[in-house]
C-alpha cells in the first residue's frame, strides 16, 4: 500500500523538524519523476538525520528517491514506487579545503557555484562543469555520472573524487577512500556512487583533489564541410602534443541551437560565426595554460585544421570563449528545451568509431524524419538528441525505432549507450533498454549489499535495479 | 601425494587442470612461494601456473569443489604481504599468462593478460610513441594484474594517475569459475563503476585474467631536474611550495641524506653524498609548457635555499637519475638485512613536519629511517631497517612503523598510498575505517567471494575481529583535523589507535 503524505509528515518531521519537511503538492510536484510525485519530501541537515529517515524507510518499506537541485532526476527510468524524497540541498557545507594540499571536502548538497567560488579565491578549481551548472549539487553530479567538456583534459568525477560518505539504504553511515590525493585502503565503495542515480546510498560527505585554475582559457572554433573531416581533427589533436582540455565536434543542428539560445533561454549568443549552416560541423578546442604556450597551441592547432579542411577557423577571445563553453555546459538543458519530445542517446564508442557512429544516429535520423543534434567528445562519448517537434504517439514510434536502430549499430560496434533523458511513454516502447550487459548480475549484487530493502531509488537503474 | 589440506585425488585433478609440468607440489619448491617483498610469510601448499583464461576458470571451480583457497599472484614484489597464501591452498601464478593480446594505436588501447611485466608493455608500444603510465618503481619486474590488484602508483603517478584511472575494462573469474567482463574498451559503460571497485581490491574479488588498459602519448619534451638541498626541512618545504603554488611536475621525488650515501654507494649516480636531501622532479608535455614548468620548479627550489638545481643534459643522464631512485629499495637491501617500508599517506602540507617527526621516531627506537617516496603526493615511504637475527629488533622495528602510521592517521592521512593492506596492514584498518565502513565492505567482498577462498585473511582485521579492537577518534574522510567520532557500535575507546597497535605487540 501506497503510504500517504499525512501518515508520513509526523514521523519525519520528527527527525528533520516540521519545516524541513513537506507534504504540500507545491513541493511533492518540484521531485515528481515520470509523472509520479513523491507523498512527502524532506530536506535532512545531517548524515544523522538521513540515517534516520533511511531506518524509518526501512521499517516502513518506503521507497526513497535521493535529490539534489533536482535538476537530473529526470535522468533513468522513473521508481517502481515512490514515497518520500529526500532533498540533500541542506548538507551543503564548505566542510574543509585545504589549498596547500589541493583537496576538498564538502557536503553531498554543495552547489557547484559555492565550490567554485570558494576555489576561486585560490585559483583553483574543480573541472564539474556539468549541466545546470549554476543549481546543481556535488553529490547530484557524482550520482547522475555526467561527463563535462573538460573531461578531455581533466577526466570525468571517478578520476578525481578521493573518497566519500554516505548513508546506505540499510541505514548505515558509510565511508570509504580518503581526503588525501592518494590511498589504496580498503575498497574504492565511493567509486560505485559515481552514476548510480542514488540506488546504493545518500551522499553525505565528498572529498575531491582539486586543480590549480590555468593562467588563461582559450578556444579556437574549426568548421568542417563534413563529420569525418571535424572528428578526424578533434582525434589529430587528441593524438597530438597539444594537451587540448576540451574537444567537442557539434553538427549544425547543435551548432544552430547553441547560437540561438532554445526558446525559453536567454540571448542569442555573441558569436556570430557559428555558422550553422546545415551539413557543417564544427570542432570546439578548449585550452588552459599560459600565453606563450597558446601561441604554439594555436599555431598547431589552425595547421592542423588546414590539413583536415577546415572551411574556417576562429579564435575566441575571453568573452566568446566564456560563452561558448558555458553554451556547451548547458547544452543539455539546451537540447530537452528545444523538443517536447526531445529524446537524449548517451553513447560511448571507441574514438576510431565515432565518425561511424554519428552517421548511423544521422541516417536514422533521417529515415525517421527526425531532427538530430549530436556532440561527440574526442574520447568517444557522443550525445544523441532526437529532436521531434511534436509530442504524440506517432512521433514516440519513430523515436522509438530511431532509438533503436542507432543502439544496434552502437552496440554492433561495441560500445555501450543509454536513454538518460526521453518522454517517459518512450521507455516502455524501445526494444532495447541500454543494459545489454555481461555484468548486470554483479551488479545486482553489489545492489543487494548497499540497499538489501531496496528502498533507494527502486528501479530506476540500468537493469531496473 | 596429499598435502596438509588437499586430498592425492584433488591434486591428480589440478595436474589434470594446468598439465603436470605447471603444477609444484614438492615441499622445498613450494617454499619458495613463501615470501613477497615484505616482511611476511605464508605458505602455499602448492603451487600452479595456469596457461589460459580458461585454465584459471577451471582452477577456481576447482577450488570451488575441493573447499581450498587459492591466491592469485604476478611477480610477488608486493610489500604488504598480499600475494602470500596466508591461510594455505594454492598459489595461482600468472608467469605463463604474460602475452600483450593486442594493441589499439589509434584509440591507444592494450589488452593484455595479467602477467605480462608493466615496463614489458611500455617498451612494446614505445615505437608507436605511447607508454603504459603508471610506473611503480618496480616496474622492470611487477605484473600489470599485480598492479590492478594493488591499484599500484609510481613517480609519475602525480601528473598521470594510479593504475585505477588507467584501466578500463577487466576480464575476471569470479570464485565459482564464472568469467565475466567489466567496463569496456569504449568510454561510459552504463551501469556501476565495477571495474574501479575492482582496481585495487587485493584479489580478494576475483582472479583477473585479462586487463584492457589505456595508452598514453609520450610527452613531446620531458626535462628532468635534480635539486640539492642542504637540509630535508628544504626540501619538504620545496614541495609543499610547489603544490601550493599549483606547479604539478609530472614527478617530485624525494630522497633524504642517509638515501642519497646509501644509494650512491651501490649505483654511482654522481648523487652529492654531502647533500641533506634531494628532490627529481620532472616536468613534461608540450616543449612550452615543460620549459615553462621546469623554470617555475627552478625559481620555487632557488627560493627554498636549493644549492644547486642540476638539468640532466640526455637521455642517459637522465636514465641514470631514473635508475637512482627506482633501484634504491635494492641499494638499501646492501646495507641492512632487513627493510621495512612503509606507505602511508600525509597533507603535503604537513611534509616538513611529518619527516621531522619520523626521524625522531627512528631515533627514539634506535633506527635511521631512510627516506625515499613520492613527495609530489604526500605518499611517504620510510625504510626502516634491521636485522631480524638480532632479538628485539623487529619488534623495535614494529614500534616505529606503528608510531609512523599513527602519524599519518593523525595528521588526516592514510595507511597506505599504494602498496595495499594484504596481510600486513589488516589490524590497522579499524584505526581509519568503523566497524560499519568495514562490515560494508566485507559485505561486498561476500558477494563476490561468498566462501571467501580467494585470498582469504587479507585487508580486513581477522582473528579477534575488529569489534575487539578499539576504534579511534579520528577517521578517515572526516577531516584533517579530525573530529571525534563514534562508530555505529558505539565503540569510541579513548585512544583506539593505541589498542589496534598493541594488538600487534602483543
Ligand atoms: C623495489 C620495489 C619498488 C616498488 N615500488 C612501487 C611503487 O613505486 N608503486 C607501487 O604502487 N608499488 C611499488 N612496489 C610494490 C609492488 O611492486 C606493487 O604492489 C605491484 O603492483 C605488485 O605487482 P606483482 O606483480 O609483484 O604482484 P604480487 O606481489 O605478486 O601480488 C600483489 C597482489 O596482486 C594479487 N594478484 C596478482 N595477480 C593477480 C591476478 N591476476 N588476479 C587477481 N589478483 C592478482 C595478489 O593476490 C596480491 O594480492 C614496489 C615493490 C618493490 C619490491
Amino acid at each position: 500500500m501506497r503510504a500517504s503524505g499525512e501518515n508520513l509528515f509526523e514521523p519525519i518531521s520528527a527527525i528533520v523538524g516540521g519545516a524541513n519537511t513537506s507534504v504540500e503538492a507545491a513541493a511533492t510536484r518540484n521531485y515528481a519523476i515520470g509523472g509520479q510525485r513523491p507523498a512527502v519530501v524532506a530536506w535532512p541537515a545531517t548524515a544523522d538525520e538521513t540515517r534516520e529517515i533511511l531506518r524509518l524507510c526501512v521499517k516502513q518499506r518506503l521507497a526513497v528517491v535521493v535529490a539534489g537541485a533536482g535538476t537530473k532526476l529526470g535522468m533513468g527510468g522513473p521508481p517502481s514506487h515512490y514515497d518520500l524524497a529526500l532533498v540533500s540541498t541542506r548538507m551543503n557545507q564548505i566542510l574543509e579545503h585545504d589549498p596547500g594540499d589541493l583537496t576538498l571536502s564538502v557536503g553531498g548538497g554543495a552547489r557547484l557555484t559555492d565550490i567554485s567560488k570558494c576555489l576561486k579565491a585560490h585559483h583553483q578549481f574543480l573541472p564539474l562543469s556539468v549541466p545546470y551548472e549554476s543549481l546543481a549539487t556535488a553529490g547530484g553530479t557524482v550520482s547522475s555520472g555526467i561527463d563535462s567538456p573538460l573531461r578531455q583534459g581533466y577526466g570525468t568525477v571517478r578520476d578525481f573524487l578521493l573518497g566519500a560518505e554516505f548513508v546506505t539504504g540499510s541505514s548505515h553511515r558509510v565511508k570509504s577512500g580518503s581526503s588525501v590525493v592518494k590511498s589504496v585502503a580498503g575498497y574504492d565503495l565511493h567509486k560505485l556512487l559515481v552514476g548510480s542515480l542514488g540506488t546504493l546510498g545518500v551522499i553525505s560527505r565528498l572529498n575531491f583533489k582539486t586543480f590549480p585554475l590555468p593562467e588563461v582559457r582559450r578556444s579556437i572554433l574549426a568548421t568542417f564541410g563534413e563529420a569525418s573531416a571535424a572528428i578526424g581533427f578533434a582525434q589529430c589533436i587528441a593524438h597530438s602534443p597539444l594537451a587540448a582540455t576540451s574537444l567537442e565536434s557539434l553538427n549544425a543542428t547543435l551548432v544552430d541551437l547553441l547560437r540561438r539560445g532554445a526558446p525559453r533561454s536567454a540571448s542569442p549568443l555573441p558569436v556570430p560565426q557559428l555558422s550553422g549552416r546545415a551539413s557543417e560541423w564544427q570542432v570546439a578546442v578548449g585550452f588552459g595554460g599560459s600565453e606563450a604556450v597558446f601561441r604554439r597551441f594555436r599555431n598547431d592547432a589552425e595547421g592542423m585544421a588546414r590539413e583536415w579542411g577546415a572551411t574556417d577557423s576562429l579564435l575566441l577571445d575571453d568573452e566568446a570563449t566564456a560563452g561558448v563553453w558555458e553554451r556547451l555546459v548547458e547544452a543539455v538543458p539546451l537540447l530537452l528545451d528545444s523538443s517536447p519530445a526531445a529524446t537524449l542517446v548517451h553513447a560511448g564508442v571507441l574514438p576510431s568509431q565515432l565518425s561511424t557512429a554519428c552517421a548511423a544516429a544521422e541516417s536514422s535520423a533521417k529515415r525517421h524524419q527526425l531532427p538530430v543534434a549530436l556532440l561527440a567528445r574526442a574520447v568517444g562519448a557522443i550525445y544523441i538528441a532526437f529532436l521531434p517537434d511534436a509530442l504524440n504517439p506517432e512521433t514516440i514510434l519513430r523515436l522509438a525505432q530511431a532509438v533503436d536502430e542507432t543502439a544496434e549499430a552502437i552496440l554492433a560496434m561495441q560500445g555501450h549507450w543509454s536513454l538518460p533523458w526521453c518522454p517517459e511513454d518512450l521507455r516502455k516502447r524501445t526494444r532495447l533498454r541500454g543494459d545489454e550487459r555481461p555484468d548486470l548480475g554483479l551488479m545486482g549484487k553489489v545492489k543487494q549489499v548497499f540497499d538489501p530493502e531496496n528502498i533507494l531509488s527502486p528501479g530506476r537503474f540500468a537493469g531496473g535495479l | 601425494m596429499a598435502t596438509r589440506n588437499i586430498s592425492g585425488e584433488a591434486i591428480k585433478e589440478l595436474a589434470q587442470i594446468v598439465g603436470s609440468a605447471h603444477l609444484l607440489t614438492e615441499s622445498l619448491e613450494v617454499s619458495l612461494y613463501e615470501y613477497d617483498g615484505s616482511v611476511e610469510t605464508g605458505r602455499p601448499d602448492l603451487v600452479v601456473f595456469p596457461g589460459s583464461k580458461h585454465e584459471v576458470a577451471a582452477l577456481a571451480r576447482w577450488s570451488n569443489r575441493h573447499r581450498v583457497p587459492v591466491v592469485g599472484r604476478g611477480a610477488g614484489t608486493g610489500l604488504s604481504g598480499g600475494a602470500l597464501a596466508r591461510e594455505g591452498g594454492v598459489q595461482v601464478v600468472f608467469s605463463r599468462m604474460n602475452k600483450i593480446l593486442e594493441i589499439d594505436v589509434e584509440n591507444r588501447l592494450a589488452v593484455v593478460e595479467p602477467g605480462v611485466v608493466n615496463l614489458d608493455l611500455s617498451r612494446a608500444v614505445a615505437s608507436a610513441g605511447l607508454h603504459y603510465a603508471p610506473d611503480p618503481s618496480s616496474q622492470k619486474a611487477c605484473t600489470i594484474g599485480g598492479n590492478v590488484a594493488e591499484n599500484a602508483g609510481g613517480p609519475h603517478t602525480l601528473r598521470y594517475g594510479v593504475t585505477a584511472n588507467h584501466v578500463q575494462a577487466l576480464e575476471i573469474v569470479l570464485p565459482d569459475g564464472e568469467m565475466v567482463r567489466i567496463g569496456g574498451g569504449a568510454v561510459d559503460p552504463p551501469g556501476y563503476d565495477l571495474v574501479g571497485l575492482f582496481v585495487g581490491s587485493e584479489g580478494t574479488l576475483g582472479l583477473v585474467v585479462e586487463i584492457t588498459v589505456k595508452l598514453t602519448p609520450l610527452p613531446e619534451s620531458v626535462k628532468t631536474l635534480l635539486a640539492v638541498f642542504e637540509t630535508a626541512d628544504d626540501a619538504t618545504e620545496t614541495v609543499a611550495t610547489l603544490t601550493a603554488a599549483g606547479v604539478t611536475p609530472a614527478a617530485c621525488e624525494m630522497l633524504d641524506g642517509w638515501t642519497i650515501r646509501v644509494v650512491e654507494s651501490s649505483i654511482q649516480a654522481g648523487l652529492p653524498t654531502d647533500a641533506g636531501a634531494l628532490l627529481l622532479i620532472e616536468v613534461d608535455g608540450m616543449r612550452e609548457a615543460a620549459e615553462e614548468q621546469a623554470q617555475a620548479v627552478i625559481d620555487l627550489c632557488r627560493k627554498n635555499r636549493a644549492r644547486e638545481v642540476r638539468t640532466a643534459q640526455s637521455e642517459r643522464e637522465r636514465e641514470t637519475l631514473w635508475k637512482a631512485r627506482k633501484n634504491a629499495f635494492g641499494a638499501v637491501g646492501r646495507v641492512a638485512p632487513d627493510c621495512y617500508v612503509q606507505d602511508g599517506v600525509i597533507p603535503r602540507t604537513r611534509l616538513p613536519e611529518a619527516l621531522r617527526r619520523i626521524g625522531e621516531i627512528g631515533r627514539r627506537h634506535g633506527f635511521d629511517v631512510g627516506n625515499i617516496f613520492h613527495a609530489g603526493d604526500g605518499n611517504l615511504h620510510p625504510m626502516l631497517c634491521f636485522d631480524h637475527r638480532k632479538a628485539d629488533e623487529f619488534a623495535r622495528a614494529m614500534a616505529a612503523a606503528d608510531e609512523i602510521i599513527a602519524l599519518c592517521i593523525e595528521m588526516g592521512g592514510s595507511i597506505t598510498g599504494e602498496h595495499g593492506v594484504g596481510m600486513e596492514k589488516d589490524r590497522l584498518m579499524p584505526l581509519l575505517f568503523s566497524q560499519a565502513d568495514l562490515a560494508l565492505m566485507k559485505g561486498v567482498r561476500d558477494a563476490f567471494n561468498p566462501l571467501g577462498l580467494l585470498n582469504p585473511g587479507k585487508i580486513f582485521p581477522g582473528g579477534k575481529g575488529c569489534g575487539e579492537i578499539r576504534i579511534p577518534a579520528a577517521s578517515a574522510t572526516e577531516g584533517k583535523r579530525g573530529t571525534a567520532r563514534v562508530d555505529e557500535a558505539g565503540g569510541s575507546g579513548p585512544s583506539g589507535a593505541d589498542g589496534a597497535l598493541r594488538d600487534r605487540q602483543a
